[in-house]
């Protein structure tokens, strides 16, 4: 149990990072929210087999890791915790996709070997920049920028609240599965009742518990607003930081660089 | 200075599952009154204080802070007036970091930023916790943890202070510094507590509670004399009025009268006695 709980303190990590004082953490977060999109749809996009094509999107990661202060080793441990979800998702492709691909001498590897590969970089890609993303900037200011770019009240709160009730629920959830484990004696395997009667629970008690935080939300003001410390306006170093990366990034999405390079390589050699 | 009562007329309040909760409580804790709730497990001391700041709305009755009787309308004004901190500081500290924990009323109240900088920074010194501004909460001791919760709410400058249990599983060390700084508090306070010796300490009225009714109301030591009223409420006199374990005489007692020095020892082992309660 101690892992869960462990792993959840860790998380909680990621907030603090957040209040870190670089010129990156300084900047509208707006800026940010919009570079990551523009980041994640880029990576996104690209075709199925696609691979060498994304391999300068790392450069991206790379910089804002450096330039915001960030521990590499912590990052690079949440996205190994997330990418068990990414593997399960494309560990079917090289059983269904056998069509050879690429051959290397005398080893042929099929189609569903690339695609898995593929999805297997994009995750990586993708969740490491959020979360780089929600060092730099703070899970509340994030949300914040999304609600001044127009996105409902309504979600953004939802949002934050879900983000608060995860701690809440893993906190509750760790110490109804120690007082389990206290009283099991080392049985491995839960019967299917004890655990209905658990998860049952544990939602009864989340929920009373979120109630209280609630209320002590209320008892200090809160009208549905998240309040943010810094005041951030929209400037050049933004326009500079917006338009300099996703035009980057863009260019990245169009121009297979490595394989541009690698051409152009050749062509001298010869 | 009229915003600083809290007045409660006649009120009733039923559990949807019929469960009677509270039946009939009436008092008036005057500005700068410390006044503590005191009664058994399931008096209605929580449930009361849930009233306090309109989290319920009582079934008959009527709760008035300072001048309003507390409406949907009035009820933003009563929450600024009456700061509560809740039983369990987990509850209550739910930001990143303290900072951002004590910032979080301040920024609601729609401060400007130095002037939130200001009360936080104020609020923590309070309570002896300036050193532990960066630290996210949960890495915070027990008594720290208590200790930042009342920062949070002193930070909204309420008029009124309302606790449940301040000094619930503290070591006997947190316990004294929590009542030191409690008793600094100019503030109208109400707390409710099983800690009986912290009321008769800080407290000049009693409000004991029994099955959803007010059964006294009174000054502590006059409270804690009325020995079948305690027992019928499930209660016992706070450790320092109780007779001395070794020769039954009691810290009070033995206040009022000089003892003689070598009267076996009993300056000692009530010096010692006074000390860890």
């Amino acid at each position: 149990m101690t892992s869960i709980e462990g792993a959840l303190l860790d998380f909680k990590r990621l907030d603090r990072l957040a209040t870190g004082d670089t010129a990156l953490h300084r900047l509208d977060p707006r800026a940010k929210v919009l570079v990551t999109l523009v980041f994640i749809i880029s990576v996104v996009s690209f075709g199925k087999y696609e691979i060498s094509a994304m391999v300068p999107f790392f450069l991206f990661p790379v910089i804002i890791v450096s330039l915001g202060d960030l521990p590499v080793s912590y990052i690079v441990k949440k996205i190994a915790l997330l990418s068990p979800f990414a593997l399960i998702v494309g560990i079917f492709n090289p059983v269904f996709d056998r069509q050879i691909l690429v051959q290397m001498g005398p080893i042929g590897i099929s189609g569903g070997w690339v695609s898995f590969a593929s999805i297997f970089l994009r995750a990586v890609l993708t969740v490491g920049v959020a979360l780089i993303m929600v060092g730099v900037t703070g899970f509340s200011e994030g949300c914040n920028a999304l609600e001044r770019m127009g996105l409902p009240k309504a979600f953004v709160v939802q949002l934050l609240f879900l983000y608060r009730y995860i701690f809440v629920l893993t906190d509750e959830g760790a110490r109804t599965a120690r007082a389990r484990e206290l009283r099991t004696f080392g049985r491995k395997g839960m019967e299917m009742k004890a655990f209905a009667s658990l998860v049952g629970n544990l939602l009864l008690r989340t929920w009373e518990r979120a109630e209280r935080v609630y209320r002590a939300m209320l008892c200090r003001g809160f009208n549905g607003e998240f309040h943010v410390r810094r005041s951030y306006s929209f400037g050049l170093k933004e326009i500079v930081f917006t338009f300099g990366w996703s035009f980057l990034f863009i260019f990245f999405r169009q121009v297979n660089v490595p394989w541009f390079l690698g051409s152009f390589f050749t062509e001298l050699l010869r | 200075m009229s915003h600083h009562i809290v007045e409660v007329k006649d009120l009733h309040f039923t559990y949807p599952d019929n469960t009677v909760a509270l039946n009939g409580i009436s008092f008036r804790v005057h500005h700068g009154e410390a006044a503590a709730i005191i009664g058994a497990n399931g008096a209605g001391k929580s449930t009361l204080l849930l009233h306090l700041n309109g989290f319920l709305a009582p079934t008959r009755g009527q709760v008035r802070v300072g001048d309003f009787p507390l409406t949907k309308e009035t009820l933003p004004e009563v929450r600024r007036t009456v700061g509560m901190v809740f039983q369990d500081p987990d509850d209550q500290l739910f930001m990143p970091t303290v900072y951002d924990d004590v910032a979080f009323g301040p920024l609601n109240l729609g401060l400007s930023c130095e002037e939130v900088e200001t009360r936080v920074k104020e609020s923590l010194a309070l309570v002896g916790a300036e050193h532990l501004m960066g630290k996210p909460p949960y890495r915070l001791s027990g008594g720290e943890k208590r200790r930042v919760a009342i920062a949070t709410v002193l930070a909204m400058s309420p008029s009124i202070l309302v606790m449940d249990e301040p000094t619930a599983g503290l070591d006997p060390y947190a316990r004294r510094q929590l009542i030191a700084i409690l008793k600094e508090f100019k503030h109208t306070r109400i707390f409710t507590s099983h800690d009986l010796d912290m009321v008769l300490e800080l407290c000049n009225r009693v409000i004991v509670m029994h099955e959803g009714i007010v059964k006294a109301d009174g000054p502590p030591t006059e409270i804690f004399r009325d020995d079948a009223l305690l027992a019928s409420c499930h209660l016992e006199r706070p450790f320092s009025m109780q007779g001395c374990p070794i020769c039954s005489g009691t810290v009070e007692a033995l206040k009022q009268r000089i003892i003689h020095p070598d009267d076996h020892h009993h300056n000692d082992h009530h010096h010692d006695h006074d000390d860890h309660h």
